[in-house]
């Protein structure tokens, strides 16, 4: 039986836990809006890159001799999977569910006979696989955002990286596992094939939809400088950098929002835990005092 | 005579931001196969831009904005210009002393970078910077 002294203690300490949560939920709070506002800058330099490319995409008759990039090397039997998570805990499920579907993405290549590399991004995915996988992971990048946020200079390195290995033809299908920002409430852990990348088509592309009804209807037919194949190899690097960084500010987002919502609810929780240790202590401190004129009124009927 | 249509939509748009978006008169774009100008009802073109300035006018006769950008792509139709780069600055934030000194520490660490791939960053890094001082040298 806890005395009522312990019971003080333990509720002192989850008020302090209860400060404590709810400062960092501030803290993600105020950081989530920042992390978005980036995501929504580095919108438009995305958008107009999907549409360059799905305009000289078209323009270009893909075959086996196009870009690898763009048409893969024929195989399929090396993969190199980019992990993205947060380089910082307490979080909710953000990291482990990322882990969990990565974890899941190798074994179910392995089973199939493929080789797989890792590269990490982030702390705690690369803590995380390092246990099970340390031989696979070629590199990690860690510290990535850090007070000034996520530098699209920084992701052009991992870009780079990941490039040079593929001239190498260390592998042949390289995806990106990362989280999904959705809303603040809901991170999807998704894989996006980034080489060789799916054809942006007109018709898949909603903003290229729309303009190409505008394109044709003024009869405006693009010329290329370059030409088509030799611009299409220049923009195929820089779109898949462009699409790494978005994938990153989602993802930082993502882990923001995720730490604003888990620390909402370590903060109820603590408040909960609060309330039931006050009634326990109330219960207690009322027992000890009717134990105690108990002692005091047996004690004067016996004398 | 001053015609309803004699500017375009001009975006200038690096991977984090914005830099402008509005209507111009006159753009020059320093395309990958030469120097091209830019008005309303340019023909459709995709282009390669090499390292250098973007000129860009909002009316006719005033003096032109100029921007350096480290390469990038230029989307062109009749009444729109999307210019994507990598990195792209203020001519006028630009000052020589500075770029000497960048370029001084970048070359101190290639002299020290040990792994090849951060050495062809340093390398990059090092030809914008040289880019950079091209131009303000011209300027100046």
């Amino acid at each position: 039986m806890p005395s009522l002294k312990d019971y003080r203690d333990r509720i002192q300490s989850v008020k302090s836990t209860r400060k404590i949560t709810s400062a960092m939920k501030m803290v993600a709070a105020s950081k989530l809006k920042k992390a978005q506002e980036a995501a929504e800058a580095s919108e438009p330099y995305a958008r107009a890159m999907r549409a360059m490319m799905a305009r000289v995409a078209a323009g270009v008759a893909i075959n086996d001799s196009g870009p690898r990039l763009l048409v893969g090397t024929g195989r399929d039997h090396a993969h190199l999977l980019v992990v993205v998570t947060a380089s910082r805990g307490l979080c909710g499920g953000f990291n482990s569910n990322l882990v969990r579907l990565a974890r899941k993405e190798i074994s179910r290549l392995q089973g199939e006979g493929k080789s797989v590399r890792l590269v990490c991004i982030g702390r705690k995915g690369r803590d995380a696989l390092r246990r099970d996988f340390e031989e696979l992971i070629v590199k990690s990048f860690v510290g990535l955002g850090g007070r000034e946020g996520i530098s699209f200079r920084k992701v052009d390195e991992i870009t780079r990286f990941i490039l040079a290995r593929f001239e190498e033809g260390q592998f042949d299908i390289c995806s990106l596992i990362h989280n999904q920002f959705k809303n603040v409430l809901v991170q999807i852990p998704s894989t996006q094939q980034l080489i060789p990348l799916p054809v942006p088509t007109e018709s898949g592309e909603p903003d290229a939809v729309a303009d190409r009804g505008q394109y044709s209807a003024a009869e405006q037919r693009y010329g290329f400088e370059p030409e088509e194949s030799i611009l299409l190899a220049q923009l195929l690097p820089k779109n898949l950098g462009a699409q790494l960084y978005q994938a990153l500010l989602d993802s930082a987002a993502g882990e923001q929002a995720a730490r604003m919502t888990a620390m909402d609810n370590a903060t109820s929780a603590a408040g909960d835990m609060i309330d039931d240790l006050t009634l326990q202590y109330n219960r207690e401190r009322q027992s000890v005092i009717t134990k105690e004129l108990i002692e005091v009124v047996s004690g004067a009927e016996a004398t | 005579m001053v015609e309803a249509a004699d500017t375009f939509e001009f975006e200038l748009v690096e991977p984090e931001q914005v830099l402008i978006d509005g209507p111009m008169w006159q753009a020059v774009l320093p395309g990958f196969e030469g120097d091209f100008g830019v008005r309303v009802n340019h023909c459709a073109l995709v282009s390669a831009l090499r390292p250098g300035i973007v000129s860009i006018w909002r009316t006719e006769g005033e003096a032109p904005h100029q921007y350096f950008v480290s390469g990038g792509f230029a989307d062109v139709t009749a009444d729109n210009c999307t210019v994507l780069a990598e990195e792209a600055v203020d001519l006028r934030d630009l000052s020589r002393p500075h770029l000497q000194q960048d370029l001084q520490d970048l070359n101190e660490e290639l002299s020290l970078a040990n792994d090849p791939d951060h050495a062809a960053l340093i390398e990059r890094a090092i030809a914008i910077v040289e880019a950079k001082l091209a131009v303000v040298g011209d300027g100046k």
